[in-house]
Formats: structure tokens, sequence, C-alpha cells
């Protein structure tokens, strides 16, 4: 998955949007009219912009965001040091397992960096036995031991 | 603890909310409840933590910010937990936790995430790290992501 080009055109009112619905969305009768309301958009117009916007993947989701540590779960940070001329073959491999949430390339040594979410944290050491066994290569697993802050919130200008 | 339904709930909602006038509804049409049993639901879990936000999530990328490091620290365990609250109070820091070092490897135990619109920024950022933790840092690094491989989130299975 290649990131989005650079120039997506976003105009005031998607960027406006896309600001205020980080967070809060109401648990109203009509959430999407109430957010209209206090942005000056209609709620149809609402609805057709997020549409646009997951379309586009401006926007990844829209929804509840859960944490998976309180539902008995458990997410878990790993890393892998893959050979420059496996990294496709071993990129496909670690993205097949359905507990790789997120995966990025990074610049170093240790270049692919996965996030494990499974349901119980038996399915981390198994989801981590999975990958060794697929790719050969040693996961470093880096659990959290402590969390100071969490918020991820982007300005969209 | 969430029950059954409370999973239910978290299975349809997952992938996203339906994007209808009255997405509530829609959901409680789906688990045969009434809306405001779902509003309820998603209350009480957005009070207990296990909801931690209803919104948006934006991709970094589409929104300019193409410099996203993980910055990585080696810190004095007795003093971690201090800097690691410190290190999260700043404004441009969007995560930051204590993880285990993997020695000889990796002997980074603080890690924070930055984001920014140019790498310069991004490592005027990790500076401002730098200076919080002044002495107490002995080794520093920062990764940047240069391709997101995969991005789906939270998948429980149906069941």
């Amino acid at each position: 998955m290649r990131p989005p080009p650079d120039d997506l055109a976003l105009d005031a009112a998607d960027r406006a949007l896309i600001n205020a619905l980080q967070g809060g969305f109401p648990l109203c009768d009509e959430p999407f009219r109430a957010v209209g309301e206090s942005l000056g958009l209609s709620e149809g117009e609402i609805i057709e912009r997020l549409r646009a916007l997951l379309e586009r993947r401006v926007l990844t989701r829209f929804g509840p965001l859960y944490q998976i540590e309180k539902l008995g779960g458990a997410f878990v940070l790993a890393a892998l040091k893959v050979p420059e001329d496996r990294f496709e073959e071993v990129a496909a491999l670690v993205n097949a397992l359905p507990e790789v949430a997120h995966n990025y390339r990074r610049e170093h040594a240790f270049n692919m960096w996965f996030v494990l979410a499974t349901e119980t944290s038996a399915g981390i050491a198994a989801a981590i036995e999975k990958i060794e066994a697929a790719t050969g290569l040693t996961v470093f697993a880096f659990p959290k031991e402590r969390e100071y802050f969490v918020e991820l919130k982007l300005d969209a200008g | 603890m969430p029950d059954e339904i409370d999973r239910r709930l978290i299975v349809a909602t997952q992938a996203g909310l339906p994007l209808v006038p009255r997405p509530w509804q829609a959901l409680a049409d789906r688990l045969g409840i009434p809306a405001a049993e779902v509003q309820a639901r998603l209350a009480a879990m957005l009070a207990s933590g296990v909801v931690r936000r209803i919104g948006a999530v934006p991709n970094h990328y589409a929104l300019g910010y193409r410099f996203n490091g993980m910055t990585v620290w080696d810190v004095d365990d007795a003093r971690v937990d201090a800097l690691g609250m410190a290190v999260g109070a700043l404004p441009f820091v969007s995560h930051c936790y204590r993880r285990p070092r993997r020695l000889p490897e990796w002997p980074y135990n603080l890690f924070a995430m930055v984001h920014a619109r140019s790498r310069e920024a991004a490592l005027e950022q990790v500076e401002r790290i730098a200076a919080v933790l002044g002495s107490d840092c002995r080794g520093r690094d920062v990764l940047f992501s240069s391709r997101i491989l995969k991005k789906t989130g939270l998948r429980l299975t149906d069941g």
C-alpha cells in the first residue's frame, strides 16, 4: 500500500470536518445533522464528504476506536530486520496475518515495524511463532510497559 | 467487562460506522436492540475506556504529515517514568511509551512518536525531546516511516 499522492485538494470544509471529527462524535439520534449544524453544513453534505474522504483514503476509518487491552486482548509492537532483497516477500507474509493491524517500513536496520492485535495475550505469542516460521527471521517484540500519552490528533490545516 | 452484546456491537463497528443519517438506529436494527441501547452501551464503553474515542482516523500522509518519526531513547530505568511523562506532555508527541530493551541490538527503553510536514520540522521536534531529557539521555535514534505496508486496525472475529 503506497501513500496517497501529495496533493489531495482538501477544501476548507473538508479540513474543518476532519478537525471536528477526530473525537467526540455525538451519540444523539442524528449525529451527522448535529455535526453539520456546528460546521454550517447540511447533514447530507457531511455524509457525502465523509464517504469521499474515506474512499480517497484521506481517512482510514470512521467510527469507534477500541482499546483492545480493555477487552482482554493485547496490542504488541514488534520489529524485524529484513534483508533488503527479501523485503517485499516478507512484507506479504507478515501482512497476510489477520493479527497484523499495522505495518510500516522504517529506515533502520530494524526496517519493518508492525503492531500485533489479538483477542488474548496468548494470541501474540502464537502470531510471533507463525511469523518466525513463515519468514525464518527473529521477531523482536516490544510490548508496552507503560503508556505515558496517547492522543493522535492531527491538524488538517 | 463488555458482554456478548457489546462484543457484537464491536464486531459491527470495527470497520466503521454506517454513513446514514441515523447510524445508531442502523446498528440497532442489525443487532436487534433499541437505538437507545446502542447509544448507552457506547457511552458506557467510552466511560470505561474500552472505546478511546468515536471519530475519524486520518491518514497522516494525506494530511501532509509525511515525516512520521519513531524517536527512541535510552534513559535510566529509575528516571524513565518521570521523563516519559514530561516527553508525553510535549504538544507534538502523539504516543509515548516505555518498552523493554533488546540488548545488544536495541538499547532504547523510551519511545515517542512525532509527526511533521517536513524532515526539518521533525528533527526540530527530536531536539526538543532531547532538551527535555538532557543528561539523562544515554543514546537515541529516530526511525522515519517510509511506507505504510498495512493499516487495518483491530479485527475481532465474529463469534
